[in-house]
């Protein structure tokens, strides 16, 4: 972007902040930790409200007004997710708590169907400890393989990314990991510690080219609130990402899988709502999407989840991410000047291609243990991440123990990077 | 409150008792898998009573500092006594409020002893 184009998109921003009610609470708050959970916007808070006050019936069951109100404003969302992420359909939207529970569902309900002795589930080393554990535990209970695809030196995936994404050849050790056996292949788009965008579109096509019926689910948490998603266009069988992260409430999730998938697959939980029929010696289960969602569900959080859809939408999210480009490569640029090699940024190289990366800056501070760093901060207002954010084979695979993370969201202003870049000088006349 | 007290600061940057015992009677290492502070400590009993601890680690300011004023104390004190120190002992010797976060940083150098008498 030219200078022009950022100075608008600044002063934009910078009126953001209004339409967030904590900041009339915490008016200094200088809040970079977005990757954990995200702010919320006063038309998703009033959304919550005006379920509790106004309809608060539960969904599905009463035939009664309020009831059917709720369960409009209820399905009215999934709609909406749907067209959000491109779904061929609104049936393949499920509620659940949050990605975590989302992946889990997937690992359960399909991987346990699927992978016998001696088949493979491929995943990564960058992965968040949600869609690592579940797929570790099922290899080891259904005695699968469990493969786990490392990084480079420059915090991309180690299958000749660098090679393709550059240089437009094909993906060498792809090959050497995708196989014949590999039933399941499971992979974030962006890292939650370094921030690396990975090329999901490119590495499916190609997986899926030397290995047809392989089942690719994706762990799109971090970024559904920063990219544009469409599931057709990735070619992906499963997508999840949660609520709370993208403006939304927390306890709300999504699961986004093909429709024939779904119908197969065994229910997660058992009880209301998802049953058709039930007698004393069977059960006739619903069809996708219900047949996912037992009990009552979180239904002021979804209801509320599609304001925060209509909220991004209105900005869009190309600004948006140029805006973290902006803002993130403004970090990086003056980490560097004031700190030279002090600081240490983990994740693809800046200088390099800014679009390969999030908004997601993780460091190492010289000696300083990375709590020191944070609790300090927080004494200055400035909320930031420390220690190994679920990912911890990444971390032991980057050979520390523990790193700063700070994120950028849309709240987020150039004072904030400058707040930030002062609160670390802090650090070191503190600390020594 | 700052946590960052002259107190805990100057044990952070000048630890006693840092380093180890050739000969211990009995030696333990304590692990925080969460932020990876990690304190190793040695200790010489003679008569129930600690007459020497070292102790060596890494991790951050609060529980080096801890690790540094906790061996300080504990140097010629019997071992029935050590066995009573607790959490609010800790915060008391340690003089700062300390967060459900940052506690058991605090912690874990008393974790270590207990796990030696």
């Amino acid at each position: 972007m030219d200078i022009k184009s950022i100075n608008k998109n600044s002063r934009f921003f910078s009126t953001i902040k209004k339409d967030f009610p904590i900041f009339l609470n915490q008016p200094e708050l200088v809040y970079l930790d977005s990757t954990a959970t995200a702010l919320k916007p006063k038309t998703v808070v009033d959304k919550l409200r005006e379920y509790y006050e106004e309809y608060s019936a539960n969904v599905f069951r009463g035939v009664y007004k309020i009831s059917e109100k709720a369960t409009e404003e209820y399905e009215d969302t999934r709609k909406i997710i749907g067209e959000f992420i491109n779904a061929k359909k609104s049936e393949e939207i499920i509620f659940t708590r949050g990605s975590t529970e989302s992946l889990n569902l997937v690992a359960y309900s399909m991987g346990r169907k699927i992978i016998n002795q001696g088949d493979e589930i491929v995943t990564s080393i960058m992965e968040h400890h949600s869609n690592f554990v579940p797929w570790q535990v099922l290899a080891g209970e259904n005695g699968g393989t469990f493969k786990v695809v490392d990084i480079t030196d420059g915090g991309h995936l180690d299958i000749g990314l660098e090679n393709i994404k550059y240089k437009n050849s094909k993906f060498k050790n792809l090959e050497q990991i995708i196989t014949k056996k590999t039933k399941i292949l499971t992979l974030t788009y962006i890292s939650n510690v370094l921030g690396t965008i990975n090329p999901i579109k490119e590495i499916i096509r190609l997986a899926k080219s030397i290995n047809p019926k392989l089942i690719v689910v994706i762990d799109a948490a971090q970024a559904v609130p920063h990219l544009k998603i469409d599931v057709k266009n990735l070619g992906c069988d499963f997508l999840v990402f949660s609520s709370h992260k993208m403006l939304g409430p927390t306890g709300v999730g999504v699961l986004w899988g093909k429709y024939e998938l779904l119908d197969e697959m065994f229910p997660f939980n058992f009880g209301g709502e998802m049953i058709q029929e039930v007698y004393i010696d069977k059960t006739i289960f619903k069809k996708p999407p219900h047949k996912f969602e037992a009990g009552t569900p979180h239904i002021a959080g979804v209801i509320a989840l599609k304001e925060a859809v209509k909220y991004l939408e209105k900005i869009g999210i190309e600004k948006i991410r140029d805006y973290e480009i902006f803002l993130s490569g403004s970090l990086a640029r003056w980490l560097e000047d004031e700190f030279k090699t002090k600081i240490k940024i983990l994740g693809p190289d800046y200088g390099g291609y800014p679009e390969d990366r999030a908004g997601i800056i993780s460091f190492t501070f010289g000696k300083y243990h990375p709590h020191d760093i944070a609790q300090i901060l927080d004494g200055e207002q400035i909320a930031v991440r420390a220690g190994h954010h679920c990912a911890m084979p990444l971390h032991n695979r980057l050979g520390i123990n523990a790193s700063v993370r700070a994120s950028f969201y849309i709240y987020n202003t150039i004072e904030d990077v400058s707040k930030l870049v002062k609160g670390l000088k802090k650090v070191e006349i503190i600390l020594r | 409150m700052n946590i960052y007290s002259e107190l805990i600061l100057d044990h952070y940057q000048n630890p006693r008792n840092f380093g180890s015992i050739k000969n211990p009677s009995k030696k333990s290492v304590i692990y925080n898998p969460s932020c990876g502070d990690r304190i190793e400590l040695d200790i010489v009993l003679k008569q129930n009573k600690i007459k020497d601890v070292k102790f060596r680690g890494q991790g951050c300011a609060i529980s080096q500092a801890s690790a540094s004023i906790l061996t300080d104390y504990v140097l010629n004190k019997a071992k029935e006594e050590l066995k009573k120190l607790d959490k609010d002992f800790m915060i008391k010797l340690l003089g700062i409020e300390l967060g459900p976060n940052r506690i058991t940083c605090a912690l874990l150098p008393l974790e270590a002893l207990h796990k030696l008498i």
